[in-house]
């Protein structure tokens, strides 16, 4: 008997290095604590495993409560297909977030601590249970592709008869710890740099999350496209970049409402690592939206996609700005994360990227749901690119 | 009575008696080399810190209405009646938001233990708790760190600033600072010169986070109203359209 082994290409060397590198810090982080694993200091108590690992995993996870919401409850069926994939992100990327907490956190054994002892006046307590709660709902929205996938069809029911609170529930829980994120920082006025510093951070936080949701989905249908080899839903997607404009710009605009009401422009004519780090995450935010509105970008599988990518590196800088770098100045310290942070976040990506293959291959993810019997024409409709592109 | 501690940066010598006394109360190491390390950490929970010629101390301010208890989501850090801020390590799951809320960064962390725990100054709550002194009043030599009653504090420092205008910048440190804390400073020089953050916020920092916390129920409520109501409406639409739209 032989063994098959896997055929070795690059993108597999660089995923075992990567898991590698994150098994040795895994050993660092457990034997030698955070210091031995982190550059986190006293002064800088926060780094990349909360900057980027929480942050930016909560915020990149957002696809499945605004598709959810889309589908379900605003009932625009057209983005069915693309609802599967983006729970999937979602449950995927909550449980990442939770694995990546049990590094950052200084006792992970002591995790269920929140539910247990109160203290409502914390942010961190609302975070804690919204995010409890909203993996067990999106694992509960999770269920059906298992069910479908084994033919489970008594289970199935039963999901499908509280789907409908389950998912209000769901949107609610996000909307709460999405703009919760934001309301952390509002306690560091003196540290937080001032082109950050905002009363309103819970509501930038809130639909920055839904815009790069919208993003999240455009990148992972086209990226999901070329790996299962799957015709892209071209006119879809072109229909979800119109939406992420529209969001994307009333994003922007109460930004520019949020820094002329603060009187903060003047900030910008200060020559500080600030305000080019917030240039260009405006600069990230605003160059995709501004191509998103013309169709011939939207029509465009490349430049749709590269505008969703643009979007998702405008998240991720916003969110190591309030998190991690605009935090520098006022605390009085430099940090720049360990190697074996870098590696242990990786890890995580690449972990997720794995599950996310795995199960695309073997559960009903990309098929669209049987169509009920009268929507088809509705769908079809819907569908016709001049109508959505 | 709530208790507190005045620091008259005037009236210290920098002898680092304090420190010796903490370390001793807290069974922490200290040496030469640990009292030449002018900062807090989780193995010294106070300093002298000298700025030219003048000293300052850095220690727990157990503000009145304290940022780090408000943040800490298992409630391991209590404001007690007596004034200090009081920290219970079996509850604490080393999240460090105390740390990155607090205005004055003196949570400190054990950052090399495997099994960590936040420390800070609690103002010897065991000592205050049975009438004594905190530690590090009761070795000053020249009377610098005074410990007592917040009010007769407050009354003692103005007595001061007034007895002897010259020697005194006018103001005394923690009276407004973050809502009050129970630790005031006076100084000779501007307090930023002794390197206290002057750019606090004058309002108690845990309402910064409260404002937006207390609308959870609204947003619970209404949302739930809101959505409810969109799927019964949009629901609805698709049923009439399923219904009637092969007529058309």
């Amino acid at each position: 008997m032989t063994v098959r082994l896997p055929k070795i290409t690059v993108w597999r060397v660089i995923f075992a290095a990567i898991l590698l590198s994150g098994a040795y810090a895994t050993y660092l982080r457990i034997f030698y604590g955070l210091g031995g694993s982190t550059n986190l200091s006293d002064k800088f108590p926060w780094g990349l495993w909360i900057g980027f690992d929480v942050m930016c995993g909560v915020g990149l996870a957002a696809g499945g409560f605004t598709l959810v919401a889309m589908v379900h409850i605003f009932n625009i069926k057209q983005y069915r297909p693309v609802l599967r994939p983006a729970v999937l992100t979602a449950f995927l990327g909550y449980l990442l977030v939770t694995l990546g907490l049990l590094y950052d956190v200084g006792r992970p054994d002591r995790m269920w601590h929140p539910l247990v002892m109160w203290n409502p006046h914390s942010v961190m307590f609302e975070v804690a249970w919204c995010v409890t709660l909203y993996t067990t709902v999106l694992f509960l929205e999770f269920l059906p592709i298992v069910f479908e996938r084994f033919g489970l069809h008594k289970p199935m029911e039963w999901i499908h008869r509280i789907s409908v609170p389950m998912m209000i529930l769901g949107v609610l829980l996000s909307t709460l710890h999405q703009s919760s994120l934001g309301s952390l920082f509002l306690i560091v006025p003196e540290k937080l740099y001032p082109l950050w510093y905002t009363p309103i951070l819970p509501l930038l936080f809130f639909v920055s999350a839904i815009g790069v949701g919208l993003a999240m989905t455009i990148f992972e249908s086209w990226h999901s496209a070329r790996a299962f080899g799957r015709a892209l839903e071209l006119p879809l997607l072109a229909s979800i970049g119109r939406v992420l404009a529209v969001t994307m710009s009333v994003y922007l605009w109460i930004r520019f409402l949020d820094l002329l009401h603060r009187d903060a422009f003047g900030l910008l004519l200060r020559n500080r690592t600030e305000t080019w780090l917030f240039l260009l995450e405006i600069a990230l935010a605003v160059v995709p939206t501004a191509l998103l509105y013309q169709s011939r970008i939207r029509r465009n599988p490349a430049a749709l996609y590269f505008c969703a990518v643009m979007v998702v590196f405008s998240f991720i800088a916003n969110r190591l700005n309030v998190g991690i770098t605009g935090l520098e100045a006022g605390s009085g310290t430099h940090y720049i994360p360990k190697w074996s942070e870098v590696a242990v976040t990786l890890s995580l990506v690449a972990v997720g990227f794995a599950i996310f293959r795995v199960i695309g291959q073997h559960f009903p993810v990309f098929e669209a749901h049987s169509p009920q019997s009268g929507l088809s024409e509705v769908e079809t409709k819907e569908a016709d690119p001049l109508a959505v592109g | 009575m709530p208790k507190a501690i005045l620091y008259d940066s005037t009236l210290c010598i920098g002898c680092r008696a304090c420190e010796g006394a903490c370390a001793e109360r807290w069974g922490l190491p200290y040496n030469d080399k640990i009292a030449a390390d002018e900062t807090i950490s989780a193995h010294k929970l106070t300093t002298i810190v000298t700025h030219g010629d003048h000293f300052c101390r850095r220690l727990c301010m157990n503000c009145l209405q304290p940022a780090c208890a408000s943040v800490c989501p298992v409630g391991a850090l209590q404001k007690t009646a007596l004034g200090p801020v009081v920290y219970d390590a079996a509850k604490c799951i080393g999240c460090r938001y105390c740390m990155q809320a607090c205005p004055f960064q003196v949570p400190t962390y054990e950052w090399s233990s495997r099994l960590p725990r936040m420390r800070k100054c609690d103002m010897c709550y065991p000592r205050q708790s049975a009438g004594k002194l905190t530690a590090c009043a009761e070795i000053c030599p020249t009377g610098a760190t005074f410990n007592g009653e917040r009010d007769q504090l407050i009354a003692e420092a103005r007595q001061r600033l007034a007895a002897k205008p010259d020697q005194y910048y006018p103001k005394i440190y923690g009276l407004s600072e973050v809502g009050g804390t129970s630790v005031f400073f006076l100084s000779a020089v501007p307090f930023e010169q002794i390197g206290l953050r002057t750019n606090l916020p004058g309002e108690p920092m845990p309402m910064l986070t409260w404002r937006v916390l207390e609308l959870l129920p609204d947003v619970v409520s209404t949302g739930s109203v809101l959505l409810g109501g969109i799927w019964w409406i949009t629901n609805r639409r698709a049923e009439v359209a399923r219904k009637e739209g092969p007529r058309k």
